[in-house]
């Protein structure tokens, strides 16, 4: 059978821990929707056949090495800066201009710059010496802030945000001097506030919520408060699966998406929470150490993004459902229900794979 | 390390050493990690913070999300007259209620109510203010007993109206309309203000509520105890199920001591004159009727009453909001005399034997002015006994003079005249019974003789109330018991088989010093109307039934109140008609105090009232 295959395919060359944390938690995930969609099949073989096509995506990306993603990458990067001027003009969706409508299929091209811009950084830092020199850092900043400004357009600060932090954890792991890093940390905070200018007053107003939620508890406030009375409620050991009130009776907002969380914390309690953060953890731990392994430094760096990005899904959703954070967009990452988000990880986590699997390849 | 130095041959650029980068990575890596697992742990102790430490907070909360605690109302009681007839009832009806938190557009929505619902101005004032005493996710009623094709109309077009809705409730009916106004009174809307004298977690789920009249009196009675439903709701609000109930305790029952027939007999026998009539029953001080006219329909006044129909109202001749049997002060005139002859008797002045004559004018010594007898010429030498049939006035301005006006004060004190009656009615007016002290606190004049003279005839500062006077003279009637007057005659709880016999407080027993005292005043009522010479004979019975009786005539022409404008000058100087009385002779049921305003003589205008009362009254006691 190897012997059908192109010489270059290793066949199978998966992660087992990788993979069995993914669908671990991918199961424990359909377990929670089946609950937060108030007990629907249809949503669970939805979320299901999505995690399939992930699944799939995964497998063929693993089979792709480095050096072939490393080489299709400008091309990548630019076809997603395409796509993201064509929402500018073409873009349709509810009130945002987020989605692209090919006719047979609709998608945000923004998810696909949460791959190509560490992607295009990692690309564009693989020949040069590390860390950076200053000429560097300022075409880094360039490929980061480009898409970053696009999405932020949209508007949809949130993904903006996070393409934006990839670049950033690929930017720290290239070696940057920490004087440097500090520099540029000193710098966006200065240009925060800036910040408060460009934001569109709705997302004034989640900042402002953010701030002090029971302001307007019925309002604005509604989620973030529901949301941690559900957790709160949730106590140690949880109502059990299926039991939670806050989401059955519909108080949790947006409950099977942005904010399932809150339904796995009220359902499953601080055991469930920690358990959930533990697979997280051993999954971006796991990337990481990948990362590690691999030999050349597009495949590090872009698996060290790509682990950490991982996980900073994860504390900006758990956070803003623990009300730490203010309610940006950021689904439960292999949790929400939602389609692109989905397909867009499990690719990346295929990228891993394909790092892992090719990991005693130089070149 | 040395093998950074190393450059390539071929472009000069420095070569890239993988092994020192993979180096510097794995150290970047782990630093990354470790700052994941302080923020993992940070938020960890977010969520324990949330669940553990503030878990009892967050978890009430949560109880509190998806329970609501809804009142309800309870039933108001009804009121029945003493015979079992229905006088306040309970129909049903529909209202319109809005959830204002539920509707994004309040005015919006309105309007557009507005063409399928008749909603009048004052129905939306009324709405607006009331919001106040609700919280923003509770419903509000905006209109009350809505018609039926309103209903039918909102039906249809319900989907359209989210936190509208249309809600049963019982709506009070008082069948009997402007004939018991004046004593049932009426609920109406309650307003803020009377929040005030009620307990506000009671009436929660309650609309309405006593404004006046017996209505207002038992309230507490009437209104009975909130219930409260523990329902699961989902965030919309929607009710899932109820997860508890403790049923409200519906309202008493009340059974009034009026007689609905005797009420309609003195109505029917005022006739479209002002006036008031009171009937007791002097055994136990039970109210057999309380007429007041003119009067209104007090079911306008359920629904809210439009500010046109409340002009009407205030516009009308005679002043149909007034209570004239309860609030109403009038000059005793002569039906003073028989408690100033009972003075006299019983302490000693004066006794049966004794005679004054009576020449039509009297005289105080040295003094021109001549206090009169209302007959030309007067009635010639009369007693006691005669003084009463042919009320002569010359007999009882000697007699008081003789008593002095403070053993007169002292002794009418005792009947009740000069304070409130303590009826189960608010607002009561205390009448004036005047004294020397009376006069210097009131004026800080002192008491001339002349006043006291004119007192033994009831005129001058004497004010009564019809009410006071049938107490009065049913304190009389019963040989010295007076009562509080009650309306209320028995109670039936909520659930309870047996209705419970109110029983009116004895507030004085007159001590009797001669009964044959008592005797001779009551020989003398009797002749009133039964006597040769009385000035009632004309109502004199032709049945043979026997009764006691006084007339009176109250002065107005002091009085400056224009109430009937309408009416000729002459028709509102004339004085006011009054006449006491009660029978059976022997054995007393029923006590009567008429008062007929502008009716002019108490004998000819009120003593036929006075007789249709009686006789509606002892009709029915007979079974006839």
């Amino acid at each position: 059978m190897r012997r059908l295959l192109p010489g270059w395919v290793k066949w199978p060359q998966l992660d087992v821990p990788l993979l069995a944390g993914l669908l671990l938690l991918m199961g424990f995930g359909l377990f929670v929707l089946y609950s937060a969609s108030g007990g629907s099949m249809d949503t669970v073989y939805r979320q299901g056949t999505r995690m399939a096509v992930g699944l799939v995506a995964l497998l063929v990306l693993s089979q792709v090495p480095p050096h072939i993603l490393r080489i299709w990458t400008p091309w990548l990067f630019v076809a997603g800066v395409v796509l993201l001027l064509a929402t500018w003009l073409f873009g349709t969706g509810r009130s945002t201009n987020r989605w692209l409508d090919l006719g047979f299929i609709r998608f945000q091209p923004s998810e696909i710059m949460k791959l190509a811009v560490p992607m295009m950084m990692a690309w564009y830092l693989h020949p040069r010496r590390l860390p950076p020199d200053a000429a560097s850092i300022l075409v880094l900043v360039l490929i980061l802030a480009v898409p970053a400004a696009l999405i932020a357009r949209q508007p949809d600060l949130g993904t903006a945000l996070l393409v934006a932090v990839s670049g950033c954890f690929v930017l720290f792991l290239s070696g940057l001097q920490w004087r440097v890093i500090l520099g540029l940390a000193g710098l966006a905070a200065a240009a925060a506030p800036a910040l408060w200018y460009v934001m569109h007053d709705y997302q004034r107003q989640r900042v402002l919520t953010f701030l002090d939620p029971e302001s307007d508890p019925l309002g604005s406030g509604w989620n973030i408060i529901q949301s941690k009375i559900a957790v709160g409620s949730g106590g140690l050991l949880g109502k059990g699966w299926l039991n939670g009130t806050q989401s059955r009776l519909e108080f949790i907002p947006e409950r099977h998406t942005d904010f399932i969380l809150a339904v796995l914390s009220e359902e499953f309690g601080l055991i469930g929470v920690i358990f959930l953060f533990a697979i997280y953890l051993f999954i971006a731990g796991r990337g990481l150490y990948i990362a590690t392994l691999a030999r050349f430094t597009y495949a590090r760096l872009l698996a060290g993004s790509l682990s950490l990005t991982f996980f900073v899904y994860v504390l900006v959703n758990a956070g803003m459902v623990s009300g730490l954070l203010p309610v940006v967009g950021v689904p439960l990452p292999l949790v929400s229900y939602g389609g692109t988000s989905i397909v867009t990880l499990l690719a990346g986590f295929g990228i891993l794979m394909s790092i892992y699997g090719h990991r005693n390849f130089i070149r | 390390m040395k093998l950074r130095e190393l450059t390539s041959p071929v472009t000069g650029q420095p070569i890239k050493d993988q092994v020192l980068e993979g180096r510097q990575f794995s150290d970047r890596a782990t630093v990354a990690f470790l700052v994941i697992l302080v923020i993992t742990f940070i938020l960890g102790l977010r969520y324990i913070y949330l669940q553990v430490i503030n878990y009892e907070e967050f978890s009430t909360r949560s109880a509190s999300n998806r329970v609501q605690i809804v009142p309800v109302a309870p039933n108001r009681g009804l009121i029945y007259d003493r015979r079992g007839r229905p006088v306040a009832e309970n129909n049903p009806a529909y209202r319109l209620e809005i959830v204002p938190e539920k509707v994004d557009d309040l005015q919006g929505v309105i309007g557009s109510l507005g063409q399928i619902i008749e909603l009048p101005e004052d129905t939306l004032e009324k709405f607006e203010r009331n919001r106040k005493r609700y919280r923003v996710f509770d419903s509000v009623p905006l209109k009350f007993n809505l018609k039926e094709e309103e209903v039918a109309r909102f039906s249809v077009d319900r989907h359209r109206y989210n936190g509208v809705e249309v809600v049963p409730y019982l709506a009070r009916y008082y069948p009997y309309g402007e004939l018991l106004t004046h004593v049932l009174g009426y609920v109406g809307r309650l307003d803020v203000d009377d929040l005030n004298r009620v307990d506000p977690g009671n009436y929660r789920g309650t609309t309405h509520i006593g404004k006046s009249g017996v209505e207002r009196y038992y309230e507490d009675e009437l209104h009975g105890a909130s219930g409260v439903e523990k329902i699961e709701t989902n965030a919309q609000g929607r009710t899932l199920k109820v997860l508890e109930r403790e049923a409200p305790v519906h309202g008493d029952d009340l059974i009034l001591s009026l007689d609905v027939q005797v009420q309609q007999a003195a109505w029917d026998a005022l006739g479209d004159r002002p006036g008031a009539v009171v009937a007791i029953d002097p055994n136990d001080g039970s109210v057999l009727a309380m007429v007041s006219k003119p009067a209104f329909d007090s079911n306008l006044f359920v629904h809210g009453i439009s500010g046109k129909d409340y002009q009407d109202i205030l516009d009308a001749p005679g002043r149909p909001l007034f209570n004239r049997a309860l609030l109403g002060g009038y000059e005793p005139g002569s039906t003073i005399k028989p408690f100033i002859g009972l003075a006299g008797l019983e302490l000693e002045v004066i006794s049966v034997e004794d005679q004054v004559f009576s020449s039509g004018r009297y005289y105080l010594p040295g003094q021109s002015r001549p206090y009169r007898d209302w007959k030309r010429g007067g009635h010639g030498w009369v007693n006691i006994s005669s003084a009463l049939e042919q009320s002569a006035n010359t007999f009882f301005y000697q007699l008081a003079l003789d008593l002095g006006i403070d053993r007169i004060h002292d002794f009418l004190d005792q009947f009740g005249f000069g304070t409130r009656t303590g009826i189960d009615l608010l607002g009561e007016n205390a009448g004036i019974l005047p004294s020397r002290s009376w006069k210097r606190g009131q004026f800080g004049q002192p008491w001339y003789p002349g006043e006291t003279v004119i007192a033994g005839i009831g005129q001058g500062f004497n004010v009564v109330t019809p009410l006071q006077l049938a107490n009065a003279l049913a304190t009389f009637a019963n040989g010295g018991t007076r009562y509080m007057p009650r309306l209320l005659y028995a109670s039936k709880h909520a659930g309870n088989e047996q209705a419970v016999k109110a029983q009116a407080p004895v507030v004085q027993q007159v001590p009797v010093i001669d009964d044959a005292n008592w005797a001779i005043i009551r020989e003398g009522m009797r002749l009133v109307v039964h006597g040769e010479k009385g000035t009632a004979r004309a109502i004199k019975p032709e049945s043979g039934r026997e009764m006691a009786g006084k007339s009176g005539t109250a002065q107005v022409a002091e009085q400056a109140e224009d109430e009937d404008m309408d009416e000729s000058t002459a028709s509102h100087l004339r004085h006011h008609a009054l006449f006491i009385a009660y029978a059976p002779f022997r054995q007393p049921s029923i006590v009567v105090a008429t008062v007929v305003e502008h009716g002019g003589g108490g004998s000819r205008e009120a003593a036929p009232v006075t007789r249709a009362v009686i006789d509606a009254w002892l009709d029915q006691e007979s079974g006839q």
